[in-house]
């Protein structure tokens, strides 16, 4: 076994440093900005919430962090007729997404 | 004994657990005694502790540091004094699962009691985040980071780091805690051959200055099992003589950095022990 793998080229040390390197640099920036999803999550949900009734667990928020770019993806389930005050909804589900150009300056 | 200076206390960290938090705060607390300072080891690990284990005194615990926070014993009644070091005491941790008995308030009333006795406080920290990590590292004046060329450890000091620099005392008064890294476990022939970080890669990473490090060995287990720190039981191996180095540059002094090399021989390189 060690016999075979002294003919390997090259360890994965360096693949270890850059996922490493990339990870903590999120990590960090994430450090100074404390629970970003979770702000972001209950201001949302307070806005909606003004206008329709939803139940809390039919929501579904993701931020996906890329390189350069980052995606926020909001999914809410909300009943037919259940407005809350003003328009009646005309739709069953609300999806907000892209929210990429807004969170660039945040988590990049 | 050198005159007596202000007590320095030291936490011994790293989130990540098994990484020889306990292991480097035995050794280092021994050398500080042998070099000649008082020194107290408290282990905050309660109800998993471990250091009077290492240190050999897992007989003679009588009370610990939540019966001294809770006012159930003295001070004095709790510190065990060793029977090889005569300036190295230990306050053992308590075994009782109840955590919330460690108390921002008690710790601080003791660690300022230890103050005025000793030269060094060295506090060994649990893994983890929860309160026994943080009230470990709340008072201290100095951090020792104890990581392994690993992924999950390298991520976890970082973490770590973060904390320090936030929720530590000095940090709140504007100060900046005095952080050091001891790298663990290190096998030199993996990292050349790049199977392991290097410890360029773990410095570059973590941009926090190395304080030492210790080569992976047996002797490091040998004292473990015997109770006896590797500094007091194999003091001129190689682990040993790296944490004499790390203690004499926590101690200020100026001691050119050894990176552990290569020594094993090609039938070990070849075919080498599987490594635990």
């Amino acid at each position: 076994m060690k016999l075979f793998n002294l003919f390997r080229s090259g360890g994965t040390a360096p693949v270890a440093r850059e996922r490493l390197q990339i990870l903590l640099a999120h990590e960090r920036s994430a450090r100074s900005e404390p629970d970003l999803l979770a702000v972001l999550r209950e201001e949302i949900l307070a806005v909606i919430g003004r206008h329709v009734a939803f139940e809390p667990d039919k929501v579904q928020i993701k931020l996906d962090r890329g390189k350069s770019v980052s995606t926020l993806a909001v999914d809410i389930e909300i009943p037919n007729g259940s407005r809350v005050g003003g328009i009646a909804p005309q739709y069953s589900r609300l999806t907000l997404d892209g929210g990429a150009s807004s969170m660039n300056k945040q988590v990049a | 004994m050198s005159e007596r200076t202000s007590a320095r206390v030291v936490v011994v960290t790293s989130g990540k657990g098994g990484v020889g938090k306990t292991t480097s705060t035995a050794a280092i607390g021994a050398a500080l005694a042998r070099l000649g300072d008082k020194v107290v080891v408290v282990d905050f690990d309660v109800g998993l502790r471990n250091l009077d284990l290492v240190l050999g005194a897992e007989r003679r615990v009588v009370f610990d540091l939540i019966n001294v926070i809770n006012g159930v014993a003295k001070l004095p009644q709790a510190l065990i004094r060793d029977k090889r070091l005569e300036n190295l005491y230990l306050l053992p941790a308590s075994q009782t699962r109840d955590k919330d008995a460690l108390t921002e308030a008690g710790v601080g009333k003791v660690i300022g009691e230890l103050r005025e006795k000793f030269d060094w406080i060295v506090c060994d920290s649990p893994a983890g985040i929860e309160r026994g990590a943080t009230l470990a590292m709340r008072h201290a004046d100095t951090a020792i980071i104890v990581t392994n060329p690993e992924v999950s450890s390298v991520r976890d000091s970082d973490r770590i780091i973060g904390l320090l620099d936030a929720k530590t005392e000095k940090a709140e008064r504007g100060e900046c805690i005095d952080k050091h890294l001891l790298i663990t476990r290190y096998h030199p022939w993996r990292a050349a051959r790049g199977e392991m970080l290097s410890i360029d890669d773990v410095l570059e990473i973590l941009s926090v200055p190395l304080l030492g490090i210790i080569p992976e060995s047996e002797e490091v287990l040998r004292a473990s099992n015997l109770g006896s720190p590797v500094t007091i039981n194999a003091a001129l191996s190689a682990p040993a003589r790296a944490y004499f180095d790390a203690t004499r540059r926590l101690k200020g002094e100026q001691i050119a950095m050894e990176i552990p090399s290569e020594s094993r021989g090609l039938f070990t390189k070849l075919f080498g022990r599987k490594a635990a």
